[in-house]
């Protein structure tokens, strides 16, 4: 029998599993430009940490609370394993509501269609815009009006992928499965390049910051975030795969089961 | 067995079993307001807003806030 719950499980312990591997991949492809920047910023390049007002109370590390060993360790992996739960979990059930809704796909090929979908939605979209920046890149005082442009920016990405995706299921039975994607794409599409052309940019990097950090950092996100999609997409087609493999086997055939 | 003897069934389609969406809403809820408040904590808390004064969860997701590619600092 197939339920939501049975769904929602498999995503959060897919995403559960995702958040180590994005963690591990994190921790030794972002570990030395992460490193690399915070030294930048503590030679007194780029912009400071932003809490140097309070610095003087909390001894050392311009006053940091949570020492710089623990943030790349055991802080990266709370942020990965909490990140790839809990999208995991929304992974499951969108592959639920995805499953038999687009053609004759299978349950693996679903999950890994909705984890690409995430993928592209949630963060290469927004990344072309407000791509990320490693430590010392960004100033304190503009938080507010970054952090307010790439929720701008995620919303408008989600907003037109959901209006995409109905349009692409309305037209399924008039242009077929083919040319509906198509429209459903394209119209993703233009809403993202109107919303690329017309909202405000930035650029807070410092004029010498080393190009090359700033790459490998990006680089080093891309790829923590392609392993969290990519092995969510995996583990939770597997799965759901399973899950489907024994419904089949449950429901009542009853001369071959065994 | 031959296709004579069943005149009435659709042909061979086998539908997928699809979860009805009146079925799915409240998980699909539930599932958002979960990955909302994860982006929220792990992606913007003692940043741009703050639930909490201080800056310790700001400072323990700090890494995973930059990879993930969250506007941080």
């Amino acid at each position: 029998m197939l339920t939501p719950r049975e769904f929602l499980v498999r995503g959060l312990l897919a995403g559960l599993i995702a958040g180590v591997a994005a963690f591990v991949v994190g921790y030794v492809v972002g570990g030395p430009s992460v490193g690399a920047s915070i030294a930048i910023e503590e030679a007194g390049g780029g912009h400071s940490h932003g809490d140097e007002a309070e610095a003087p109370a909390e001894a050392e590390d311009e006053g940091t609370v949570v020492p710089r060993d623990l943030q790349s360790t055991l802080g990266l992996a709370t942020g990965t394993l909490v990140m790839g739960t809990a999208l995991g979990g929304l992974a499951g059930i969108m592959t639920g509501v995805a499953f038999g809704r687009f053609g004759r796909r299978s349950a693996r090929s679903t999950a890994l269609a909705v984890a690409g979908t995430a993928f592209t939605v949630f963060y290469v979209v927004p990344y072309l815009i407000y791509p990320p920046n490693p430590p010392a890149v960004g100033l304190t005082e503009t938080i507010g009006y970054r952090t307010g442009l790439y929720v701008a920016m995620l919303a408008i990405s989600i907003v037109a992928a959901v209006l995409g995706l109905y349009l692409a299921r309305m037209l399924r039975g008039r242009l077929g499965a083919w040319y509906a994607g198509l429209v459903g794409v394209g119209g993703y599409a233009v809403i993202i390049i109107i919303a690329l052309l017309v909202l405000p940019r930035y650029n807070e990097v410092p004029d010498d910051f080393p190009a090359t950090v700033l790459f490998a950092f990006r680089q080093a996100s891309v790829i923590t975030q392609a392993v969290l999609w990519g092995v969510i997409g995996v583990v939770l087609g597997e799965l759901t795969h399973r899950l489907m493999v024994r419904g089949a086997a449950a429901t009542p055939v009853p001369a071959t089961v065994g | 067995m031959s296709a004579a003897a069943i005149p009435n069934e659709p042909a061979i389609t086998v539908e997928l079993p699809t979860l009805s969406l009146r079925e799915l809403w409240p998980w699909i809820l539930f599932s958002i307001l979960i990955a909302l408040l994860a982006v929220y904590f792990v992606g913007a808390e003692q940043g741009a807003t703050s639930v909490f004064s201080g800056t310790a969860v700001h400072e323990w997701v700090h890494d995973a806030r930059h990879l993930l590619g969250f506007p941080c600092h």
